[in-house]
């Protein structure tokens, strides 16, 4: 069964690396674990195109269209950092940042982390969810303070008690969620399974339920990144190792986006008000305005990059708050480009840090001359998330503005101001890194940016043709979320 | 006012004295005292699990109980001190701000957390609706705990605190979530703990302290 | 009941306090002596210092007010006053209308105020030191007995004493949380007010260290008698006040001549416990330095308003 597969490979890759992960096969082995999850996630997907929502084991697992575009999407990208992270962890290594102990540890977090998503994205039921959600928190936490400055302790810290404390908040809603649940579906495990839930959410106490979705949301929204909340999300993407920062950026806050649009369905349903949607825009807007201004203060450029997720889950947040067909498919479209997006960025910028051994802006210089692949990759990547057409940014983007100038006119203002001056500070901070004069040394290996561009090409393709059994999905995706 | 049955009472003895271990954590100023009254607001909600296994017969809380004997009487505190005595840290030093203080904004968290769960406490139909309060208490006061301490340590005993109180509300509201999350939520704290274990090795050695002002250097520049 | 039984046992309570007044501070110091492996001096003790004091002629200052004469009378007005109407063996005592909580703490606070301006009376700095704290720690301890005693009367639904006595004691035994509370800040309060460890030391000699004592040091022979009985009969009267609250059992009615003997018995057995009790927490406790009495004080006053918040959440 490939939902076997999708949760056993990476765990079972976790364990082999916890013991062969220092070895010099291990970012290959590491590589071919992913691999063996993108095909079993291919086939889930397959499976479920041909055969519609499937209720796996004893109700325990439930794969519709909504969650399995994420969870081929979180394998995709899975498999592509775990490509780019083979030659970008040996120059770390030759450059004397980490030792193969600690590259051990790495490597095994890195497929137990893929578990933990995959089985927050596939489980049917809501504690199993928040036990996921905290895994994952638990498994990065060592990763991001993986060279042990004093910086990246500082990073994981802070990362630890936010996202530690947010997730204490995420379960109170869920005992909310379970309370309520239990007073219609009776004691016991059925209470907690989404589909039961989703099915009599016009049955649950609207008070409690909209109680316990304040606390999901800022529960499961600290995770996001959603502002004032984002403090651990900067420091923990500066901090820590390039892959895990693509991973972070473009993985972990999808699926944490994913948790709180589930719980949004119910309590729709159970409130019959926008209370939800209302709340969801407030914070989404929020953030977009937050990142944006900071945007501009940056110095080092993956904390740039780290605003600029802040943003765009802040629009994405924002899109999912507005509902309704149209905002929702261009939150799915957003999740996917974003995603692609970010982690194709952070490959170029993490190898261009390597190349300068610096992160500040300032001190990277002349990329295109030293070498044009990171150079051009960065540039197209920075288009391509500022939302210059074609690439598919600029198509969801464009559908949000348009839907939010319909139903909210008053929101458009600052999404635009924001979204030029996001603009104008990325585009300003990276054009000079790029062009300019090259003072920097060549690599000791080869960096991998193949990864960069097939992610680019994904996202002009996506701009350019969206294919109609991708079109479809999207559309039942979003029929579910209504 | 009739007089209630007896479990009741006892239920809501438990209650108030987890209240009142909450509190003794918030001015308690030596780290081992706080991880005793840790161990012994865990031994309180044992007892108070067991008094609700046996008046309500439902028999999955005894292995509730049993679950939160073994690691949060037990395992955990037992971890901690190991921690403190190999990181050698004693002594807090002052709070952020001074005690009294924090009393008086405990207070005010208290009667808030008491508005907060009184509509939920009327549909409750558990026979410990009334602890409903006194978890969301614990919980505020537990992250109160956590911004006033200066030392990593003492927030990490805070944060465990809060895990206590989510317990304590899970069960007083709904006689105990499912075993498999509750199995899962146990795992979780538990290498959480192990995490910051570590962690505190890391921070000492690159800091010389475990003091959270060195770890207040990344701001916006 | 009538009024002379009433009368007589209004006469009654009222002798009997005050002469086992001393023989409490005596079996305090006793227990505490044990407690420390050492020989005390007696429980008799007391009675023999206060009968010396008496036969001593009293030294005033030349700038000595009739106020600093007054004070002592005054003070020993006020506690016996207190001891009396406090329902120690009975209840429904004449007095007893009179025995208002609030009204208690007000007669306290008087006896405080007095003897606060005699110790600044003469001029001395360790006077008007003393005086300072203990204003400082009856600022202090005031709004948590208050609190305290409100959480007591929510259940009774009255300030009295007497009422509050009465519904306890006729009652079923029920655990009531708040009460748990409000009897731990009670005993907070009780050590902050009779100046015993952990706030202040009774048997010290260090003048710095000192609170009430410091207030006291310029008084001599009879005055000083007054002002030693006047503290028996206030720790007398607050242990009495707590067993009121939290312990009713045992007190009769008045004109019950029947329940009289029980009451006694139950009495005797209350203030040795305590006594022992009291001697026990002082031997375990150090003296605080004075700069934490606040947050002594501050947790007493927060653990009473807890037991009030816990009333009105799980007894209601």
């Amino acid at each position: 069964m490939e939902l076997l597969l999708v949760l056993g490979v990476p765990f079972a890759g976790g364990i082999l690396l916890g013991f062969w992960g220092h070895r010099g096969f291990a970012p290959e082995l590491n590589s071919g674990m992913s691999m063996l999850t993108f095909l079993a996630a291919a086939g889930l997907t397959a499976r479920i195109i041909t055969d519609g929502p499937i209720l796996v084991w004893d109700e325990m697992f439930f794969v519709d269209s909504f969650n399995v575009f994420l969870v081929a999407l979180t394998a995709f990208v899975a498999l592509t950092t775990s490509l780019f992270s083979r030659p970008y962890m040996r120059i770390e290594l030759d450059h004397g940042k980490l030792t193969p102990i600690r590259l051990r540890l790495y490597h095994s977090m890195y497929q137990m982390f893929s578990f933990t998503m995959l089985l927050a994205l596939l489980t049917n039921n809501v504690g199993i969810l928040w036990v996921a959600m905290e895994a994952a928190t638990l498994t990065t936490v060592l990763l991001v303070s993986l060279y042990r400055t004093p910086a990246s302790l500082e990073a994981a810290w802070k990362y630890f008690i936010l996202c530690s404390v947010g997730l204490a908040q995420a379960l109170f809603g869920t005992i909310l969620l379970y309370f309520a649940a239990e007073k219609v579906l009776g004691p016991g495990g059925t209470a907690l399974l989404w589909t039961h839930l989703n099915a009599v959410k016009g049955q649950l106490e609207p008070t409690v339920l909209g109680l316990a979705f304040v606390f999901l949301l800022v529960g499961y929204g600290t995770k996001v990144g959603l502002a004032p909340l984002h403090n651990w999300l900067p420091d923990a993407h500066a901090e820590g190792p390039t892959p895990i920062s693509a991973v972070l950026s473009g993985l972990l806050l999808n699926v944490a986006l994913y948790a709180v649009v589930r719980t949004k369905v119910l309590v729709e349903g159970a409130l019959g008000t926008h209370f939800a949607g209302n709340l969801m825009m407030g914070f989404g807007l929020l953030s977009v305005v937050v990142a944006a201004f900071l945007l501009s203060h940056q110095k080092d450029v993956k904390r740039l990059f780290a605003y600029s997720s802040v943003e765009h889950m802040g629009l994405m947040t924002f899109a999912f708050g507005m509902g309704g067909a149209l905002a929702t498919f261009a939150g799915l479209l957003h999740m996917t480009v974003h995603s692609l997006t970010k982690s194709a960025i952070f490959f170029a910028v993490g190898h261009a840090a390597q190349k300068s051994g610096t992160q500040i802006i300032a001190d990277i210089r002349g990329l295109i001359d030293s070498n044009p692949t990171i150079g051009w990759g960065l540039m197209l990547g920075s288009l391509a998330i500022l939302g210059a057409p074609p690439f598919g940014v600029f198509a969801s983007e464009f559908m949000i503005l348009t839907v939010a100038m319909h139903e909210h006119p008053w929101a458009t203002p600052f999404l635009l101001v924001a979204l030029g001056v996001a603009f104008a500070a990325i585009f300003g901070k990276v054009q000079p890194m790029v062009f300019g004069t090259a003072t920097m040394p060549r690599l000791p290996q080869r960096p991998a940016l193949i990864p960069v561009f097939v992610h680019l090409a994904l996202v002009l393709l996506l701009g350019l043709y969206i294919p109609p059994y991708l079109a479809d999905w999207y559309r039942q995706a979003a029929q579910l979320i209504g | 006012m009739t007089t209630l049955p007896f479990y009741a009472q006892m239920i809501n003895l438990c209650a108030a004295l987890l209240l009142l271990l909450a509190f003794a954590m918030l001015t308690q100023r030596r780290i081992v005292s706080l991880i005793n009254l840790f161990a012994a607001q865990g031994v309180v909600l044992v007892l108070s699990t067991l008094v609700v296994a046996y008046s309500t017969d439902q028999s999955h809380l005894y292995y509730s109980a049993l679950l939160t004997l073994v690691l949060k009487v037990l395992l955990l505190p037992w971890i901690m001190h190991r921690l403190i005595r190999a990181l050698n840290v004693r002594w807090d030093v002052e709070t952020l701000i001074n005690i009294p203080a924090t009393m008086l904004i405990g207070i005010v968290l208290v009667i808030f957390a008491f508005n907060l769960a009184t509509p939920i406490s009327q549909i409750a139909g558990t026979v410990t609706k009334s602890t409903i309060g006194i978890a969301t208490a614990c919980i505020l006061l537990a992250f109160l705990m956590m911004i006033t301490r200066r030392k990593a340590v003492s927030q990490v005993i805070g944060f465990l605190a809060m895990e206590n109180g989510l317990f304590l509300a899970a069960t007083s509201a709904t006689y105990g979530m499912p075993m498999v999350v509750e199995l899962g939520i146990a795992l979780d704290v538990l290498v959480a703990t192990l995490l910051f274990g570590v962690f505190f090795f890391h921070i000492r050695e690159t800091f010389e302290s475990l003091d959270i002002h060195h770890l207040e250097k990344l701001k916006e520049r | 009941m009538n009024i002379t039984s009433g009368v007589v046992f209004q006469v009654l309570q009222s002798v009997l306090v005050l002469l086992i007044a001393p023989l409490m501070l005596g079996w305090v110091n006793q227990c505490r002596a044990w407690l420390q492996n050492r020989s005390g001096a007696g429980i008799w003790q007391p009675y023999h210092v206060l009968h010396k004091l008496f036969h001593k002629d009293a030294v005033l200052a030349h700038n000595a007010s009739p106020l600093f004469r007054a004070t002592p009378y005054i003070l020993f007005g006020c506690m016996w006053l207190a001891v009396g109407i406090v329902p120690v063996l009975a209840t429904s005592l004449p007095f007893a209308p009179a025995a208002d909580v609030i009204a208690l703490v007000g007669l306290f606070a008087l006896a405080r105020v007095f003897v606060s301006l005699a110790g600044m009376d003469v001029g001395t700095s360790f006077g008007t030191l003393g005086a300072r704290r203990e204003m400082m720690i009856g600022f202090l301890a005031e709004p948590a007995m208050l609190m305290t005693l409100f959480t007591a009367s929510l259940i009774s639904h009255s300030t009295s004493l007497a009422t509050i006595v009465e519904t306890l004691g006729q009652r079923e035994f029920v655990i009531h949380p708040s009460m748990a509370f409000a009897a731990v800040a009670f005993l907070m309060v009780l050590l902050a007010e009779n100046a015993r460890i952990p706030i202040d030391n009774p048997s010290t000699h260090l003048e710095l260290t000192m609170i009430h004592e410091a207030m006291i040091l310029e008084y001599s022979a009879r005055h000083l008698a007054l002002i030693e009985w006047a503290a028996g009969l206030k720790l007398t009267a607050y242990i009495t006040i707590g067993f009121a609250i939290f312990m009713p059992w045992g007190i009769a009615r008045a004109g019950d001549w029947v329940g009289m003997p029980i009451a006694l018995a139950a009495l005797v057995l209350k203030l040795a416990a305590a006594g022992a009790g009291l001697a026990l927490l002082e031997t375990l406790s150090a003296k605080m330095r004075i700069f934490r009495a606040p947050e002594f004080l501050g947790t007493a006053f927060l653990l009473a308003t807890l037991g009030m918040l816990t009333h009105f959440l799980l007894e209601t």
